[in-house]
């Protein structure tokens, strides 16, 4: 209640609610997550439950266009409703999205941190690892690490761990973002006399390192953790169609997109439309409230 | 100039060559660990993946003929052996046969190289053309309607992937319209014995235009905004108001004083993206069927093409390196901070 009461009249609830483009996006991300989470419990039907799917109903148009259908985005080529689709694939991709960034947070934050406190010749290497890393961009490592990890397992064996996988190719890919951020704080915050202070009192480093000086580097970590799980989710759907992601079988919006791109010229456009158009929208307001996040975290910036 | 003084300059001079070298020889060095890291990634895949008896000559052969041809092929050797091996082969352009073309892999990556290189020429034209006017009128009337649209447009571009982007313009243009041929190279002519090129006929060119300006909308949010940010703060500069108090004609204060100040940055920032869009090929051109590395590059993995796949890996890592390598030496050349920085 305390915590509740102490929101309520803090400057970030005031700045939030005084623009509506980020209240617009908070209230669309959270719509999209939530109903991504209860599909089971939302969607018309159980797309991967074989029984309940009709080949017979397979490339239907949406409700408004074919009187017959009776399903509201169409069908596609197998007879699964788009909707349910949609909704699961949705949940798919928010889930390999923060877990990746969950990933990249993890590596990005310890490796940012001892290579900050520690300096010298461990900060040398690891920051060039990191550069090296970031040049060749997070994409191409990504559908690097995507190929070598499918040639060695195979395809077969590969669909099973498609998820985890995914989630360990973008956060193996992006984590010098963090690692960067993090250790140029760490350099700004280990000047400061309550590091010294802890120094003096004999603290262990790791201990100074996780309690005094992490704290102190939140803020810029939460800046950019909003738009990595927008680049994130935004690699898996890259990843996935061009067939290094999630399998056919259990769809993503990427892999839903890609499925629906065959049928495409056929005129069937509503199996590649929604599924895009979700991701879009999921992946825009995202990007929108990390925009505000930024800009109300980091007062230096003018907003122009 | 007091002789002394010039002395002393002199002397400065000579003496900031050697941090320049320094920081050359040292940014050389560091692109041969990443060209020898690429390696020993390159050379594991082999090993783990890859069967170079059957890259040769395919499966129905003995097991008393496939055992003599691995001893042969040194494949017994110890791994630090076959590694120097595999590397002595790379350098001479050497990654062993493509299973599935019958031809040694860097030959085939060599061959549809051009076709991508063509896509980034064409791309990087149309992000030139549109990014440069684009970002330099945002900059001059921030407040306008049109550039605050152009900006909101920004934000909407990046969120959108280059996928979708490619498939809205296939179904629109190609399907919908019937104005432009939505997959395929066209019709090409042969130049050299490799290259290929879609450049020359109309054909061909009409078939560059919806993947170019896919793969450019990845990029021009990026460079709208970049050139957006820098002209702005290009025009409080003091010589812009000088400019004006000139009376030189507007559009030249803007062009030859602001525009060129921007550069810099703007020339940076291209040069490390030019990697990146070699990325976003790969995305582009599975839409649109474009026979390039990266097209040629999913079949491989497809196929489990092993050769290939190392051979495209070892060909793109190459051009990063080169280009980050140049783009940095360059920048260190003209901006002396970087040379400071840089040595710790």
């Amino acid at each position: 209640m305390a915590l509740l009461a102490r929101l309520r009249e803090s400057y970030l609830l005031h700045s939030f609610l005084r623009d509506p483009v980020a209240v617009g996006s908070f209230i669309v991300v959270v719509l999209l997550v939530t109903a991504g989470f209860l599909a089971p419990v939302l969607a018309p039907m159980n797309p991967y439950d074989p029984a309940q799917i009709d080949v017979m109903d397979s490339e239907l148009a949406p409700a408004w266009i074919d009187q017959d259908s009776s399903f509201l985005l169409g069908t596609d080529s197998q007879g699964r409703d788009i909707l349910s689709t949609i909704l699961y694939g949705t949940r798919v991709s928010v889930l390999i999205g923060l877990g990746a960034v969950a990933l990249q947070a993890a590596l990005g934050i310890g490796i940012g941190l001892i290579s900050g406190y520690a300096g010298g010749r461990v900060d040398a290497v690891l920051m060039r690892v990191a550069d090296v890393q970031l040049s060749f961009s997070t994409y191409m490592v990504a559908i690097f690490l995507g190929a070598i990890f499918q040639a060695t397992f195979g395809v077969g064996r590969y669909e099973q761990i498609a998820v985890p996988f995914l989630i360990a190719v973008i956060g193996l890919a992006e984590w010098p973002q963090y690692a960067r951020t993090v250790r140029a704080s760490v350099l700004a915050e280990k000047k400061k006399e309550y590091v010294e202070a802890a120094r003096v009192i004999g603290l262990p480093s790791g201990r100074i390192m996780w309690r005094h000086i992490l704290p102190n580097t939140m803020t810029p970590v939460m800046v950019i953790s909003t738009v990595q799980v927008a680049n994130a989710i935004m690699s898996e759907a890259a990843l996935s169609f061009i067939g290094l992601g999630m399998p056919v079988t259990k769809p993503s919006l990427g892999s839903l997109i890609k499925s629906g791109f065959e049928y495409i010229f056929s005129g069937a456009w509503w199996i590649t439309l929604f599924p895009g158009v979700v991701l879009v929208l999921l992946i825009l307001t995202i990007n929108l409230l990390g925009d505000w996040m930024r800009d109300f975290l980091n007062p230096k910036l003018y907003k122009s | 100039m007091q002789p002394a003084a010039r002395f002393r300059s002199t002397h400065t001079s000579s003496n900031k060559k050697n941090p320049m070298f320094a920081f050359i020889v040292r940014r050389i060095a560091q692109a041969v660990m990443v060209m020898l890291v690429i390696s020993v990634i390159g050379f594991a895949i082999k090993t783990a993946v890859g069967d170079p008896v059957r890259d040769l000559v395919g499966v129905a052969v003995s097991a008393e003929e496939r055992a003599r041809l691995s001893e042969e092929l040194g494949l017994n050797d110890p791994l630090p052996v076959q590694w120097v091996r595999f590397l002595g082969g790379a350098l001479q352009g050497d990654l062993g046969q493509s299973f599935f073309f019958k031809r040694p892999a860097m030959e085939v990556i060599l061959r549809k190289a051009p076709a991508t290189l063509e896509l980034v020429l064409a791309a990087s034209v149309i992000i030139v053309l549109v990014s440069i006017p684009v970002g330099i009128y945002a900059a001059v009337r921030p407040r306008a309607a049109l550039s605050r649209l152009l900006m909101g447009g920004s934000v909407v571009g990046v969120s959108i992937p280059v996928f979708l982007t490619a498939i809205m313009l296939i179904y629109v243009f190609a399907i919908h319209l019937g104005w432009l041929p939505s997959y395929g190279r066209g019709e090409t002519v042969r130049l050299t014995s490799w290259w290929e090129t879609g450049l020359l006929t109309k054909d061909g060119l009409l078939h560059l235009v919806l993947p170019a300006i896919s793969l450019s909308s990845v990029m021009l949010p990026l460079f709208i905004r970049l050139i957006r940010a820098e002209m702005k703060e290009v025009l409080e500069a003091e010589y812009m108001k000088y400019a004006r108090a000139k009376g030189l004609r507007p559009w030249r204060i803007l062009l030859v004083h602001g525009f060129k100040n921007t550069l810099l940055p703007v020339i940076t920032v291209g040069g490390v993206q030019l990697g990146t869009m070699i990325a976003f090929t790969v995305l582009t051109e599975t839409v649109f069927q474009w026979q390039g590395m990266g097209f040629i590059f999913l079949e491989a993995v497809e196929r489990a093409d092993t050769s290939l796949l190392v051979a495209y890996l070892v060909f793109v890592g190459f051009m990063f390196v080169v280009v980050n390598t140049a783009v940095d030496i360059i920048y260190g050349l003209v901006n002396p901070m970087v040379r400071i920085t840089g040595r710790k």
